[in-house]
């Protein structure tokens, strides 16, 4: 795809976005409440129109290839970045996807595990290392001196794995 | 004079407090580590470093937002110099003279000289900073709703008529920050609004943190990856406790135009659109017109790499004051600041001198000692910084994702806060890779929340006419300033098409 192509397809996506937001806006009242002022509408309806006539200025601007990118025939994401890139978010939209399963701390395990091995390439010394100290740290980090929960899994994996942590830390 | 005198005594009460020490020092360690990692600035550390500092009371976590925020100024040199790629935007004019400097075989001169520059640049705008804030705060006082809405105006004008990027784009991005800002329940009618699909996480609305660090943490990340693949050449740095009084003692050769460089970056530094970046490249531009040699710029003169560094650091103390004073942030990591004031239970804006001096003058004390700090713990670390920028980044990747998801997470515990997170990430490194600027959004979905009550309870004043905002004296001025901002890029347009052979050259 080049650099144009996306261009157009990035600012159709994002008029459609603004047309969303001005019809879940729209629900609201969008006028004068009386007494109370401009409706809980008005002010995001309105921001959303903004949005819509400058994703239409960018489009118009598109066709007479006014900026810079509308001219551009260069690749958007070259293959070798776009390997990368498409990995890494794949890789941390796996990480979400599993931890309301397994916890966060064994879905950040194989997330390091992956990205460290796989993707880095680098030994397995250095792999486990970091696969071990991060939720570690985090561990007591969050749980401990913030006494913030993180998501632990199912109650199978959370009785077998953390209940004998939060008797020592508890 | 003497009031400021005192205050500022009891602010290095403060800031000396062992907690606050300690938090200090830290962030500028941190600072300057995430200052000198190509890719990553001062916005990028506070916004995931930000869900940490729950852990701290409110006044020793912004000394450490702080200090991260100026040791990075001081950091992002050190890249520059070594790898010949800037280790954050700000930095990118001190590559200029740095690199050369460092392929000649000197630059261990060019560190030495960087730092001291960030000293003095730095000095001279926090003590700027401690002569200006208080009475603009007072000043600041008499402020409505009206002039509130005003300044919100003028701060979002000025990407508009001072930024360089795209205008509809420009626009967009601060629109898209202020209707995500919405999300939720609305506070004046308690209605819930904008719940796309029903989706009952949009109910507490989006977080400024979730957009901040899916921007500045996953977006950037994905960024870098791309940019670097991972693979950047060093070079050698030999120091010697005899060669750093040297470079000192040469120093004064360009005391001028580091000093003017500092007065320069303070200014520049508190306007919203501007910051560090633009102030280094302005001073890099006048110290090389002032020069008596302006042909050795770009070939390896210090000067070239004192005045950027010096206006770059006092850019940053410039951008805290209209966040501090006004509730106006001067930059997207003080908007990020101000955002954590407020999840801290502080507002921003004039009634923070009066209502909470000690966190006010801790800060401003916290800004002299991190100064000092910076300036030493930059000299004596920089071998042991040179070799952690040769870490590959497959390592700092996965564990700087970590930091993402978990910070995500800390605010309102929600998975779907994570997802949304890991949206932004990529929408904005996809925005930001077609000329959209992703700051203003930031600035927006910070401000949003402020600006809309603003604007809603001024309509109420005035039952509904718009012209309050032009009518009352202060507000008015501050609405024309922003209307002309807003309207000088069709000036330019106008001016460009009745003379096409000049082409700008910003």
């Amino acid at each position: 795809m080049t650099v144009r192509t996306a261009e157009i397809l990035m600012a159709i996506l994002m008029a459609l976005l603004s047309i969303a937001f001005m019809m879940k806006s729209a629900e609201l009242n969008i006028g004068w409440v009386k007494d109370r002022g401009p409706g809980a509408g008005a002010w995001p309806f309105w921001l959303a129109t903004g949005m819509l006539i400058c994703c239409l200025a960018t489009i118009v601007r598109w066709f007479l290839r006014a900026t810079p990118e509308s001219r551009s025939t260069a690749i958007f994401i070259p293959s070798s970045a776009l390997t990368m890139v498409v990995s890494t978010v794949a890789a941390l939209a796996f990480l979400l996807l599993l931890t309301p399963w397994i916890s966060i701390y064994l879905a950040l395990m194989l997330f390091l595990v992956f990205y460290l091995k796989v993707m880095g390439g680098h030994g397995w010394g250095m792999t486990l290392a970091i696969t071990i100290a991060m939720p570690v740290v985090v561990f007591c980090l969050f749980e401990w001196a913030l006494t913030i929960s993180l998501p632990k899994g199912v109650s199978f994996i959370e009785e077998l794995l953390f209940y004998p942590l939060y008797d020592l830390i508890y | 004079m003497e009031d400021i005198i005192g205050h500022l005594a009891s602010g290095f009460g403060e800031a000396l407090q062992p907690v606050n020490l300690m938090m200090l020092v830290i962030g500028v360690m941190v600072g300057l580590f995430v200052g000198a990692l190509p890719g990553l600035g001062s916005v990028n550390g506070v916004a995931i470093l930000l869900p940490l500092t729950f852990l701290v009371p409110p006044n020793a976590a912004i000394i450490f937002l702080a200090a991260i925020y100026y040791g990075a100024m001081y950091g992002g040199a050190i890249s520059s110099v070594t790898l010949g790629i800037p280790g954050a935007s700000t930095a990118v004019a001190t590559v200029f003279d740095g690199r050369p400097l460092a392929t000649q075989g000197k630059a261990d001169v060019a560190l030495v000289t960087a730092a001291t520059a960030s000293f003095i640049g730095g000095t001279i705008s926090v003590v700027l900073f401690t002569l200006f804030a208080p009475p603009l705060a007072d000043f600041a006082l008499r402020f409505g709703p009206p002039e509130e809405f005003a300044l919100m105006l003028l701060a979002f004008a000025t990407f508009v008529g001072l930024g360089s990027d795209d205008i509809p784009k420009t626009v967009f991005s601060i629109l898209i920050g202020l209707v995500l800002a919405t999300i939720g329940l609305d506070i004046i009618s308690g209605r819930p609004r904008l719940i796309f699909f029903d989706i009952p996480g949009f109910m507490h609305g989006i977080n400024f943190l979730v957009l901040a660090i899916g921007i500045y943490g996953i977006g950037e990340m994905l960024w870098t990856l791309e940019q670097t693949g991972g693979n950047v050449m060093v070079h050698k740095v030999k120091t010697s406790l005899a060669g750093i009084w040297k470079s000192m003692a040469a120093f004064k050769n360009y005391m001028g135009i580091t000093s003017l460089s500092g007065l320069l970056g303070y200014f520049v530094g508190m306007l919203p659109a501007a910051g560090a970046t633009p102030a280094s490249l302005m001073a890099y531009g006048l110290a090389k017109t002032f020069s008596k040699d302006g042909d050795s710029f770009g070939k390896g003169n210090p000067a070239g790499v004192a005045a950027p560094e010096s206006a770059n650091n006092a850019a940053s103390t410039g951008s805290m004051l209209p966040m501090i004073t006004l509730g106006i942030p001067g930059s997207p990591t003080t908007a990020i600041l101000l955002g954590g004031m407020i999840i801290w239970g502080l507002r921003p804006g004039p009634l923070l001198f009066t209502e909470h001096p000690d966190f006010v003058w801790g800060l401003i004390g916290s800004l002299y000692i991190a100064n000092i700090f910076s300036l030493i713990i930059n000299l004596a670390f920089i071998p042991i910084f040179v070799r952690v920028l040769t870490m590959p980044f497959t390592i700092l990747a996965p564990i700087i994702f970590t930091l993402c998801i978990v910070g995500g997470y800390a605010p309102t515990q929600t998975l779907h806060d994570l997802w949304l997170m890991l949206l932004f990430g990529v929408v904005g490194y996809l925005l930001r890779k077609l000329d959209y600027p992703v700051a203003p959004a930031v600035l927006a979905i910070v401000l949003g929340p402020i600006a809309e009550p603003a604007m809603r309870q001024s309509l109420l004043l005035s039952q509904g006419d718009p012209t309050i905002f032009f009518t009352r004296p202060i507000s008015g001025i501050i609405m024309i300033i922003a209307i002309v901002l807003i309207l000088l890029p069709l000036v330019k347009l106008a001016r460009g098409r009745a003379k096409p052979g000049e082409i700008e050259t910003v």
